[in-house]
């Protein structure tokens, strides 16, 4: 079995190396855009509410994995695991309310107002 | 033609990966081909590749407008080594019963064919008979690669 495995790796990795024709072109190497040449470059800017889409959501599914570990057996836990539960998630909550406010979920809003602090006021 | 030559090549035809480019009413010849009755699996051949990357046989079924032709040209140029083109029916192979201004007359102006398959459409026994040929000239050595 572990010759079979051994022979396959071999096979397919090494021998398909050594057949395989390697003749590379300038139109080869360009990125597939269904058969138009490429004009523009891949990586170009983006908007940074994706990277705080994904930041948040990692936040958010530590707390859903401890949801669930607690939801396997809640009802060993009781009423004790009840409240523990609910102030775990209180905290969780107050972090979303925050994100909330802060506008950090909004998609396409067009103008809102800026969170500008006392301090900062005060100064302009 | 030594042994490594000829395990390559025996490879090559069994499971000669074909990429989709159905342009016109061929294309329905080529499904057809691929379908059941006239069964493409049995010769390692039923995924049709919509990336040119994984593909061995560009299989140009249809008419080859003066639009598409540079389209057609990047795509077989994206397609890795070894790589062979059929061209299929009467409008890849010659520009067909439409001879004008807005089509290619004859695919091979634009990527080097191999195997030219007659007819309008061909049937899926002749486009069979197209790849099998294909098959037994990279066999016997003919088509080097």
């Amino acid at each position: 079995m572990l010759l079979l495995a051994g022979l396959f790796v071999f096979v397919s990795l090494v021998m398909s190396k050594m057949v395989s024709p390697d003749r590379p072109t300038p139109e080869k190497l360009d990125p597939y855009e269904c058969g138009i040449v490429p004009e523009v470059e891949a990586i170009q800017r983006f908007p940074v509410k994706f990277y705080l889409v994904a930041m948040l959501f990692v936040i958010f599914d530590v707390e859903i994995i401890f949801l669930f570990a607690w939801a396997s057996i809640w009802t060993a836990l009781g009423w004790y695991g009840v409240a523990a539960m609910l102030i775990f998630t209180f905290f969780v909550m107050e972090t979303l309310m925050y994100v909330w406010k802060r506008g950090a979920l909004d998609w396409n809003v067009k103008r809102r107002a800026r969170y500008v602090s006392q301090e900062t006021s005060e100064a302009a | 033609m030594t042994t490594v030559e000829k395990a390559a090549n025996w490879s090559r035809t069994r499971s000669m990966w074909p990429a989709t480019f159905g342009l016109a009413c061929c294309a329905i010849e080529m499904m057809a081909t691929g379908a059941a009755h006239h069964d493409l699996a049995r010769f390692g051949m039923e995924v049709f590749r919509a990336s040119p990357r994984q593909a061995d046989l560009m299989i140009v079924a249809g008419r080859v407008s003066q639009k598409m032709a540079p389209v057609l040209r990047q795509v077989y140029d994206q397609m890795p080594d070894p790589k062979w083109v059929i061209s299929m029916g009467a409008c890849a192979s010659t520009g067909g019963m439409f001879n004008n201004y807005a089509l290619v007359q004859g695919v091979d102006q634009i990527v080097p064919v191999d195997i030219y398959v007659p007819g309008c459409p061909p049937g899926p026994q002749s486009l069979m008979h197209g790849i099998l040929t294909l098959h037994d000239k990279i066999m016997a050595g003919e088509i080097k690669r």
